[in-house]
């Protein structure tokens, strides 16, 4: 029971929350934003406009070259790609956990920990020697007598999904698993009782309660993906050449600020378009998991 | 099916459910009338649960058989045995508005939108919830949404109903409400019911018959007053009601139909052997209730009643509960209604203690035996 004039604490759509005490608690994490994120962001933003004096040459030039073009496109296709196969992949092993014994669920999250645990750079290190002409599974597969010769699977998309979904994987799995363990069992059982099969239930009772873990980890992992740059730089070829690889090649190799900064708020922008797009396709609340 | 069975709508027969490190259900016998309204009475863990878990088809029993209507039901798929089943948490679909719920089971057996829409009125309209089928489950207090759960395991005309303490989450004010509509609407209905409850209160001012379940056997089944006034066992008569249970030796006396019952300690008295499945001379077990037993003053003329003391004295609004300590040590617990002419002894008063030998139940004492 909640006694009057009890002290409660305030969430920040209360009046006065920002006033009291606990509007404190927002300081910290603000003050470090604004720190290493808000400004450096202002900071790229402006060297996009200014080279001596405001310019929209590097603008003119990312539209102009094709290159740059093709570099963004390859970008949105190859996390469109790596998202979609983590929900493929990871809905099924989601489900599994969160409907099965609590020993066999602790079995399934080993699985995904431990290779999270691993460097992402070993990880990719490791796929090149699997994948390779000599690798294991091209052994693999001529001892089986399935191919003559090796079967091109590295530096291309084929290896780049592979390396990505291996480490996007458990971004997809836990807030999918983390929707599905919320959703009463009951809900499925009751549904079979009024005549239901397995599959009904399952297509109109569990399937939609998912939704939410579906739009959270859609959204994890393709947001993760247009911003990875070690697994396709490593195991991609040319045809994967991403906007971050050409980023790092502006900073790096040409010195041209100007340019990687232009890069930077190309992608941001249409980053954030496609977010928009998707929070308001499934409901915002539904992608941040209010 | 065999003749024997015509007129019993569910029939469960040694149904036994084990589990890899115990015996959740033991070998069960239970049979429901067309129409009839019966509970499932016990403890948690007493396997009532899982007996209904097991009609709806959740469980698959270990062994044993489960006939509805003369068939067996044993290979069908819960989805195919047409039995309507309510949840403790109500299991309302959260996606779904209130008449999206109900609207679940005709869409599963493809209705036409008409039938459909019209039902589901009907069926809102059944539980006082016309026009709220526009809501969200989210948006209804408890026992709106306990409606709603009972209006969608009813639209589709289920051959039985299935109740999983259906009224637990709610207050005890609603609860009451609650139970006399359930009542209400078995009796409009006629539809079977088998109802599992933890809450004797429940099972015994709403059931036809209630079945006790204790370690996944059926101590005793009958009518709520046969469980009250005969108990078979101890358990049942601790676990149903309160009850004064003495140990001690029936003593024969040359009244026919009664005996001495002389208690560990303190004074023997007669009783009825009507409800005696005791011999005299045998340890036996005897079962009165508390508010069967009448006091008197300790100064009244003539030897009848009990000599004892007033131990403790609890006020509790309608009745007070005394506890008597006789001659002898042995001590009695009593219930006596509140009225302003009854005789209201003080604590530590010297009092008689009168008992009706035929208020008493006579157990046989079953010490070394599971109960």
């Amino acid at each position: 029971m909640v006694m009057a004039g009890q002290r409660r604490p305030m969430g920040p759509g209360q009046a006065g929350f920002w006033r009291s005490r606990q509007g404190l608690l927002v300081l910290p994490p603000l003050i470090f934003y604004l720190l290493v994120y808000i400004y450096p962001l202002s900071r790229l933003w402006a060297w996009s406009f200014f080279d001596q004096h405001f310019t929209l040459e590097f603008y003119r030039e990312l539209f102009d070259e094709p290159a740059y073009f093709k570099a963004l496109t390859n970008t949105l296709e190859i996390s469109f790609l790596a998202a979609a196969l983590s929900l493929m992949l990871g809905y099924p092993m989601a489900y599994l956990m969160a409907t099965t014994s609590p020993r066999a669920r602790n079995v399934l999250m080993a699985f995904v920990l431990i290779p999270f645990w691993t460097s992402i750079l070993v990880r990719t290190f490791a796929w090149i020697v699997i994948l390779g002409k000599n690798g294991l599974v091209n052994h693999l597969l001529g001892r089986l007598g399935l191919i003559d010769e090796p079967a091109k699977l590295l530096f291309n998309m084929t290896s780049v999904q592979i390396g990505m979904v291996h480490v996007l994987l458990p971004f997809m799995v836990f807030p999918l698993y983390g929707v599905m363990s919320r959703i009463d069992p009951s809900l499925v059982r009751v549904a079979r009782s009024l005549g239901a099969s397995p599959r009904r239930a399952f297509l109109r009772v569990f399937l939609p309660l998912s939704l939410p873990g579906i739009g959270a980890g859609c959204v994890i992992t393709f947001l993760l993906a247009v911003g990875f740059y070690v697994t396709p730089a490593l195991l991609g070829g040319q045809g994967e050449i991403t906007l971050v690889m050409l980023i790092d090649m502006m900073v790096n190799t040409l010195l041209n600020w100007g340019l990687a900064a232009t890069l930077g708020i190309v992608l941001l922008v249409v980053v954030g378009i496609i977010f928009a797009v998707f929070s308001s396709l499934l409901g915002v609340e539904r992608v941040t998991g209010k | 099916m065999s003749g024997a069975n015509a007129g019993k709508w569910l029939v469960l027969e040694r149904v036994t459910k084990r589990y890899s490190n115990f015996l959740a259900v033991d070998g069960i016998d239970l049979e429901l009338r067309n129409g009839e309204f019966l509970t499932i009475l016990g403890p948690s863990g007493s396997g009532k649960t899982t007996t209904l878990m097991m009609v709806a088809g959740f469980t698959p029993p270990t062994s044993g058989s489960i006939l509805m209507n003369g068939r067996s039901i044993a290979g069908l798929a819960p989805e195919r045995r047409n039995i309507g089943v309510v949840f403790q948490n109500y299991a309302l679909f959260p996606h779904m508005s209130v008449a999206e719920n109900v609207a679940f089971p005709l869409k599963m057996r493809s209705e036409t939108r008409s039938i459909t829409s019209e039902r589901v009125a009907r069926a809102l309209d059944m539980v006082q919830l016309g026009g709220l089928g526009g809501r969200l489950p989210r948006q209804l207090s408890g026992g709106q949404q306990q409606r709603v759960a009972l209006a969608r395991a009813l639209v589709f005309g289920p051959d039985l109903l299935l109740m999983d303490e259906p009224l637990g989450a709610l207050d005890k004010n609603l609860r009451e409400q609650m139970q006399f509509e359930l009542k209400r609407l078995h009796v409009n209905l006629g539809i079977t019911v088998l109802y599992v409850t933890h809450d004797q209160e429940e099972a015994l001012t709403m059931a036809d018959r209630v079945a006790l379940m204790n370690r996944g056997r059926i101590e005793q089944i009958g009518p709520a007053e046969t469980l009250y006034e005969r108990p078979a066992n101890r358990f049942v008569a601790e676990f149903v009601g309160e009850s004064n249970i003495l140990s001690g030796v029936l003593e024969p006396t040359h009244e026919a139909g009664r005996a001495w019952f002389v208690p560990a300690r303190g004074p023997r008295f007669l009783v009825s052997l009507d409800r005696s499945e005791t011999p005299p001379g045998e340890d036996c077990l005897l079962v009165v209730r508390p508010e069967k037993l009448s006091l008197g003053p300790a100064a009244d003329a003539g030897d009848e009643g009990l000599r004892g003391r007033v131990t403790q004295l609890v006020y509790v609004g309608d009745f007070t509960r005394y506890r008597v300590e006789l001659d002898g040590g042995l001590v009695l617990t009593l219930k006596r209604p509140n009225s302003t002419r009854s005789f209201r002894p003080a604590e530590g008063e010297a009092v008689r203690l009168f008992l009706d030998p035929d208020d008493v139940c006579i157990l046989r004492d079953r010490k070394g035996e599971r109960t």
